[in-house]
């Protein structure tokens, strides 16, 4: 089947259907599995029992940004392409999106308290994390208070694809200025410092929660879909009515 | 398992995450059946899509 084929908004609701309960049973399992190991991790040497919220924060950090870069993707669909569920993507993504850095941005601070002493503070992997937070509730805005869909879809698709030059900013945050937050330690170049020990369950973790945003993605896609369908059917409902 | 001197912060950051999780899945599901039931409400009252229609 072609990339294409995927077009069709009720062709891609019958794949879902199909899809939707081996990503769940993968999911499920996947956590399972990665939950055990994270438990069962040993303690770093210097951070103690804390490093366990390594196994929520760093996925949930790369699933904010994988986000946005899924919205950035769909936002040239919207505009360029303008492919029929380029929008539904985009709109179905941001909560999502929204949520995972949320979580990033709470645990990050839960950790940083037993770690540096402190919930927070102003250093750019922080604050551009931050930036994100605000960016997707900007998209959220645009999409949920725009009275005609098809603006709002636009408007939210400029924004995603200015807002896609704070990712750049997020990864080498570390690299350009002298943060607090600690440099890359799992994607570099020399391979990873994290021993194997701790590096695998935090990739299985990593792994659960994109298969979850995945899943939760699709599904809001699907609910996307349901939604403009409801829409069109009251508006020819209404035509009816004054014809 | 001991989670050390640190517990209440490990603890919260997985009780945080598993909310938000629990939020966005109820969201999703409650969503779908609510799409759904008006979906269906509609067609009863005999509203079909224009791809549906005949002709």
């Amino acid at each position: 089947m072609a990339v294409i084929d995927f077009a069709n908004p009720t062709r891609f609701l019958r794949i879902v259907d199909r899809l939707m309960p081996w990503l769940i049973a993968a999911t499920v399992m996947l956590f399972a599995i990665g939950l055990y190991r994270a438990m069962n991790a040993p303690d770093d040497y210097q951070q103690g029992a804390t490093v366990k919220i390594m196994f929520l924060h760093v996925p949930a950090a790369w699933l904010g940004m994988f986000g946005w870069a899924l919205m950035s993707v769909a936002a040239l669909g919207t505009l360029v392409w303008r492919h029929p569920l380029a929008d539904v993507s985009g709109k179905a993504a941001a909560p999502i999106g929204a949520a995972f850095t949320f979580i990033c941005l709470v645990t990050g601070s839960l950790w940083g308290r037993p770690t540096w002493g402190t919930y927070w503070v102003w250093d750019a992997r922080l604050t551009s994390m931050l930036v994100l937070l605000l960016l997707y509730l900007g998209v959220l805005a645009l999409y949920w208070t725009a009275e005609e869909p098809g603006r709002g879809a636009r408007a939210a698709a400029i924004l995603s694809l200015v807002g896609a030059v704070n990712l750049p900013i997020i990864k080498f945050s570390v690299d350009w200025w002298n943060t607090l937050h600690q440099p890359a330690s799992v994607f570099r170049v020399g391979g990873s410092t994290i021993d194997p020990s701790l590096l695998t369950p935090l990739l299985i973790m990593a792994l659960a929660f994109t298969l979850l945003f995945v899943t939760l993605h699709l599904a809001a896609m699907r609910n996307e879909i349901l939604r403009r369908r409801v829409r069109n059917m009251r508006l020819m409902q209404a035509q009816e009515a004054h014809a | 398992m001991n989670l050390g001197s640190h517990a209440d912060f490990i603890v919260a950051a997985y009780a945080v995450a598993l909310f938000v999780v629990a939020a966005l899945i109820a969201w999703v599901l409650l969503d779908y059946s609510t799409q759904r039931r008006i979906l269906e409400d509609l067609e009863e009252r005999g509203v079909t899509r224009r791809s549906r229609r005949k002709g």
